[in-house]
């Protein structure tokens, strides 16, 4: 792709009626970048996403797309194809003449559009559909014609409004790694909307964590899942969930401590810049790393393993040390241990502010 | 077993009561039939419930042939009525449904309204108008004016219809690059067969069955079928035949009737078809 391709949206402001949903929104999305847009429902993803297309009015802000303005301009002069959840497929026309439409629409010469839906249809692996109605199509079938669709428009940006919600399970870990070798084919840049964590994990290069049309966090999956910005994307993302212990700050001769009734555990490290020493404050560890205590953790205490959940290749322990309970991750055929001594990285320990809810 | 006698008592119910009212119903197109096909003579003389003796078609051919001209400006009449308000409608309807125009609600609102008020408020000032522009006793004033009555109603049928379509379809169409008409002509309208097939029959039979409309604004030389049956009915002078009035009557109903008994089955399909989606 050699088009500029970066989309980049500064205060963007979109209201329904009185309702703002958005409100000064700023996005950057690299070129060739695959970001997605993750939230619960309602949080004004899938809204940012038509702003971006050009389907819904915007009351403020701009919208640039390879660098030029678009925020005024019609979807078809945005460079862009979306693919919708619910497919979306013209029900009264063939696989064929649903792939070639807007190829048709814009005037594009015979030989060109055969040559456009032939390479989609290859690539999706779609060939022998092409004749069919979407009403003689399976739900993946559908998909992958709707990405077709998107596919033959060749543009540099493409724009997914929770393409794999209406799949089964399987289908969607098949189809989303499809998506990712289709990122990876053509190089365009990709805006993904989801409110599956899975999916954004495993598919993004960058995530956007939105909750009531505001972005929290936007970072690489890594860094979103290691060292989530507030106590909501920490909550968010992870499954099973993170633990959340609540607690106060305390000053010792080893550095920072946290303390509450039931536990004393190291961070080894000085207090945090801004926090003080009596400040309520909330520690995030995640299962896999509240670990059996022993060389380089931090002691958390003895705590009584509850209840064993199978998962397969490995169990989760719910586990209670005095009134706090927590989770760990153990191996997958271990046995209830009954009791045991737990402990944690401190280095890979998260603290928030209860308050506010922010990383310290 | 009782719970058996309970629902065979049920049924005996219900069909006590549909076939009562399928009787009240056909009983007076039974009467039309039968008295279409006897003589005068037998008529005057007999039963209104017995069947023919000697049974005649005369009746049946003298009427056709007083109403041809009738039929024939019906017909001429119908057509255009039918196709351009329910283009227009369709195309009301999608605009208003998909193209979210600034004062869209307050539109239909009116729109509803104008749906629902009678026809007589609006014949004087209909009348001065079509006048105005030479319009008044023309087969195209009597199509203007059945288009217009017919708006409303096949715009609010049509918007309707459209609100039950995935707004996803219309979204992909634009991203597509088509514009308002490529998207009603090549996506919308071909996905409205059932609705369409609603509004022919309302159309068909509201415009054919009308009589007011065309004996104020056809003129004399456009009278619909309707109009014409009047004048054979209610002559003051002479004998009155009835086996003529009743061929003719049921020769008038005859349009609007077959065009329920094809598209039955089509009407409650094109009815419910909003309701769940295909």
């Amino acid at each position: 792709m050699s088009v500029a391709s970066n989309v980049s949206v500064a205060n963007l402001q979109v209201k329904f009626g009185a309702v703002r949903v958005l409100n000064e929104l700023n996005i950057e999305v690299k070129q060739s970048e695959f970001v997605v847009l993750l939230g619960p429902s309602g949080c004004g993803k899938s809204t940012l996403l038509n702003a971006i297309a050009g389907l819904i009015d915007v009351s403020g802000g701009k919208v640039m797309i390879g660098g030029r303005d678009v925020t005024h301009e019609e979807p078809k002069d945005r460079n862009i194809a979306m693919v919708f959840q619910s497919y979306a497929l013209y029900p009264t026309m063939s696989v064929r003449r649903n792939l070639s439409f807007g190829l048709t629409v814009a005037g594009m010469a015979r030989p060109e559009i055969t040559r456009r839906v032939q390479a989609a249809a290859d690539l999706l692996k779609i060939g022998d559909l092409l004749d069919r109605r979407p009403s003689a199509l399976s739900g993946g079938q559908r998909q992958r014609v709707a990405i077709g669709r998107a596919l033959v428009r060749e543009a540099p940006v493409y724009l997914f409004d929770e393409p794999l919600s209406n799949l089964d399970a399987q289908l969607r870990a098949e189809l989303r790694v499809e998506i990712k070798r289709l990122h990876k084919r053509i190089g365009a840049t990709i805006i993904f909307v989801t409110h599956d964590q899975i999916e954004a994990l495993t598919l993004a290069d960058r995530i956007a964590i939105m909750k009531g049309g505001k972005i929290l966090q936007y970072d690489t999956p890594r860094t979103i899942y290691a060292r989530p910005a507030n106590l909501y994307v920490a909550g968010f993302i992870g499954s099973p969930a993170m633990n959340f212990i609540k607690g106060r700050l305390e000053a010792s001769d080893d550095g920072a401590m946290f303390v509450n009734d039931d536990m004393r555990f190291t961070l080894r490290r000085p207090l945090p810049p801004g926090s003080r020493a009596g400040q309520a404050v909330t520690l995030g560890l995640r299962p896999e790393h509240v670990v059996a205590a022993g060389d380089g953790v931090a002691p958390l205490g003895m705590a009584d393993v509850e209840l064993l959940e199978t998962m397969g290749a490995d169990s989760l322990a719910w586990c209670r040390i005095g009134a706090c309970q927590l989770t760990t991750r153990l191996d997958g055929a271990a046995q209830n241990p009954g009791r045991i001594a737990l402990g944690a990285d401190p280095a890979e320990a998260s603290l928030f502010d209860s308050e506010s809810g922010d990383r310290l | 077993m009782s719970r058996a006698r309970k629902h065979l008592a049920a049924r005996v119910a219900i069909y006590t009561c549909l076939i009562a009212m399928a009787l009240f119903v056909l009983g007076p197109l039974y009467v039309m039939v039968i008295t279409s096909l006897k003589h005068m003579s037998e008529i005057s003389s007999g039963n209104i419930l017995a069947l023919p003796h000697i049974p005649t078609i005369a009746p049946w051919l003298v009427s056709a042939h007083k109403l041809s001209a009738g039929f024939l400006n019906s017909v001429k009449i119908l057509i255009p009525s039918v196709i351009i308000s329910i283009a227009v409608g369709a195309i009301a309807g999608y605009a208003l449904q998909f193209w979210r125009l600034p004062g869209a609600s307050l539109l239909v609102l009116i729109l509803l309204i104008g749906a629902f008020i009678p026809y007589a408020v609006f014949i004087y000032p209909l009348v001065r108008i079509l006048a105005f522009f030479g319009l008044f006793g023309t087969l195209t004033g009597i199509v203007i004016v059945h288009t217009t009555f017919g708006l409303p109603v096949m715009t609010i049928l049509f918007k309707n219809f459209y609100s039950s379509l995935p707004v996803e379809l219309f979204k992909a169409a634009r991203v597509d690059g088509a514009g308002f008409w490529r998207i009603f002509a090549s996506i919308v309208f071909p996905m409205s067969t059932p609705i369409v097939i609603v509004a022919v029959i309302l159309q068909v039979t509201g415009i054919w069955n009308d009589f007011l409309l065309g004996l104020v604004f056809a003129g004399r030389d456009n009278m619909p079928m309707t109009v014409e049956l009047n004048n054979i009915v209610t002559t003051t002078t002479g004998t009155r035949f009835y086996n003529q009035d009743m061929a003719a009557t049921i020769l008038t109903a005859a349009v609007p009737l077959l065009v329920y008994l094809v598209s039955g089955r089509w009407f409650v399909r094109g009815i419910t078809a909003g309701a769940v989606k295909g």
